[in-house]
């Protein structure tokens, strides 16, 4: 017997886990010792977990199944799973909570419930949010489940009796096979993101996004072990020197060598 | 406090980055064991200096990647602060740790300080966080932001046979395109976006980079543009972060997405033909000229030291 289970085509389903972050392009402001969530001008899904969404729409459509949307955040997020159920999410849930000072366990905790709570056995997710950029979510809560984790994906497939999966690893890029239930966690990839068209947005507007919190969800998340002491911004650079032409190369890479002593 | 590192290793190999989480954690003082998955560098592992003890974990789970299966074996034998590297699968082994212990992780770390004080960095470089834990905890560290311990230790070293369930399959490896130093791994890159003009012009950027041991990477308009650049030359918000001494950034303009990836570089050089270009702003030493014009002189003046 192999280690692979027969994907359950009509059984099957998947969640895509998404965060909202700050976009790249907004400023971060910083008051009294954490940054200033109202001053983020524009908040967005996390760039990694577009690919995740665009991927597990895709497996959707060639594997069948029930595709849920789900995030844990403040009121806000709930535009992201909007945005999600516009280019084909079937259903939402969003646990609404302030993230901003749990830890690692108890992020991991919650979503681990709410994917059980959806019934989904393929998860896919960002291999990191744009704003901690850490990277623990998706492991984390593959081991809480009890799926396989494959990490640093950039396509993933329905293959015959399970999931074929490419990701990168630190000799190339290897391609792997996992069965139900597995949590894929996204990398950049080579495919266009869908964008919602019309009839999306107004089917999207009528969709119910389940709302809970975690104690709905049974979860009890304890404390956080971590204890944030400050954000604060990065020290201010001085401003660089800047010169004309090529022949200032010379100047520059003796420069390099005897005040920045780099080469 | 008892310290467990885990070892990274590079195919057959520890990573050097091993002896710079050894490094950290001599640091915070205390009893230090390292955990060799796969039983990959044991030897060389117990020369690093301050591990007094090495594990020695083998068995078949170790022949591919599962984070999974690796951290069954492993967190049993986790205990206080555990240390791995950042890179992709130290974070992804490190989180299945953390949450098998049920503690959390704090990744990516830049600094630490007394009483472990956590620093790192976060809104891809817009600020620093800092923080500390409460009990024990799994960190991850960038790589070449901490001192390597020295060799000349002489750790017990241990062999403990293991089994562990594997639920991803390799099917098939595919090696690197080239052989070039990547992007993480390097102390100095240099960089080409979409101002190149041509894929085929990235060799003028891989002759300079041969003459000071230097990585290629790329900004994503090249990577996007051209299918001959590949993804993991990306440096930016959706490619690789670096912290490299020096980045020279050449025909780049400087995107906020392209800074996030290296704007904490030590040193950063830019070459590029539009004074006014924002790469302009982060650069510590700017050139305003083309490429064309610009590399075979660096190459020329690099050569020479
Ligand atoms: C969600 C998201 C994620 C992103 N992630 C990334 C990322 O990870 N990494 C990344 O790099 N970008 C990323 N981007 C894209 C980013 O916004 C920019 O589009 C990209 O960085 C531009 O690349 P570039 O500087 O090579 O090209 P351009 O912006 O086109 O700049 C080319 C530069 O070359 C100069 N030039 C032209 N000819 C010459 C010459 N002969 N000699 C010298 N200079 C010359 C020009 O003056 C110009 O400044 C992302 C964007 C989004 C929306």
């Amino acid at each position: 017997m192999g280690i692979y289970s027969r994907v359950d085509r009509d059984n099957m389903t998947i969640a895509v886990l998404l965060k909202q972050v700050p976009d790249t392009t907004s400023k971060i402001a910083v008051s009294d010792g954490r940054v200033d969530q109202d001053s983020v001008s524009k908040w967005s899904t996390s760039p990694y977990d577009e690919y995740a969404l665009e991927y597990a729409l895709q497996l959707k459509e060639s594997g069948g199944g029930d595709l849920v949307a789900i995030t844990c955040g403040p009121s806000r997020s709930s535009k992201m799973l909007t945005d999600a159920a516009a280019v084909g999410a079937d259903s939402m849930l969003h646990v609404e909570a302030d993230t901003s000072e749990m830890d690692s366990r108890q992020i991991q905790s919650i979503l681990a419930a709410a994917v059980k709570h959806c019934g989904a056995d393929v998860i896919l997710c960002g291999k990191q949010a744009a704003d901690t950029n850490s990277g623990s979510t998706g492991p984390g809560v593959a081991n809480l489940i009890g799926a396989a984790c494959v990490g640093m994906v950039s396509e993933v497939n329905v293959d015959g009796d399970g999931f074929s999966a490419l990701r990168a690893s630190p000799s190339g890029n290897e391609r792997v096979m996992v069965s139900k239930p597995c949590l894929f966690a996204f990398d950049k990839a080579a495919t266009e993101l869908r964008r919602p068209n019309v009839k999306g947005i107004m089917m999207a507007k009528k969709k119910v996004i389940e709302t809970v919190s975690p104690g709905d969800l049974g979860v009890d998340i304890g404390e956080s072990g971590v204890k944030i002491h400050a954000h604060d911004l990065p020290p201010e650079k001085p401003p660089g020197q800047k010169f004309e032409g090529a022949e200032s190369v010379s100047i520059v890479v003796s420069k390099l060598r005897e005040e920045a002593n780099v080469i | 406090m008892n310290i467990t590192i885990i070892a990274e290793t590079n195919g057959n190999q520890l990573h050097s980055v091993t002896s710079q989480l050894a490094g950290a954690a001599s640091s915070l003082g205390g009893t230090t064991t390292l955990l060799c998955p796969g039983g990959v560098g044991e030897s060389e592992a117990s020369e690093i200096s301050g591990v007094s003890k090495v594990i020695s974990l083998k068995g078949d789970c170790f022949s591919s990647f599962d984070s999974g299966a690796w951290s069954a074996v492993m967190a049993p034998h986790c205990d206080g602060v555990v240390i791995a590297s950042s890179s992709p699968t130290g974070r992804e082994l490190a989180s299945q740790i953390a949450s098998k212990m049920g503690v959390p992780v704090v990744q990516d770390l830049t600094e630490i300080g007394q009483d472990l004080k956590m620093t790192r960095s976060v809104y891809s470089g817009k600020a620093i966080e800092t923080s500390t834990a409460s009990g024990s905890c799994v960190i991850t560290l960038r790589q070449n932001a901490f001192e390597s311990a020295g060799s000349g230790g002489n750790a017990e070293l241990i062999t403990v046979d293991s089994t562990s369930e594997v639920s991803v399959a390799v099917k098939e490896a595919m090696a690197k395109a080239s052989e070039r130093l990547d992007v993480s791994e390097a102390d100095i890159i240099i960089s080409g976006g979409r101002g190149m003009g041509d894929p085929a012009n990235f060799s003028h950027l891989n002759e300079v980079a041969d003459v000071i041991g230097a990585a290629v990477g790329a900004s994503r308009a090249a990577v996007d543009s051209w299918d001959e650049i590949p993804h993991n030359m990306q440096v930016g918000q959706t490619g690789k972060t670096v912290n490299p001494s020096l980045y020279i950034a050449v025909g780049i303009s400087g995107a906020i997405q392209h800074l996030a990836g290296m704007r904490s570089s030590k040193y950063i050089v830019a070459i590029n033909k539009d004074p006014d270009a924002p790469i302009f702003g982060v650069a510590d030493y700017g050139i305003v000229a083309t490429w064309e014009e610009a590399l075979p002189s660096l190459k020329e003046e690099l050569a020479k030291l």
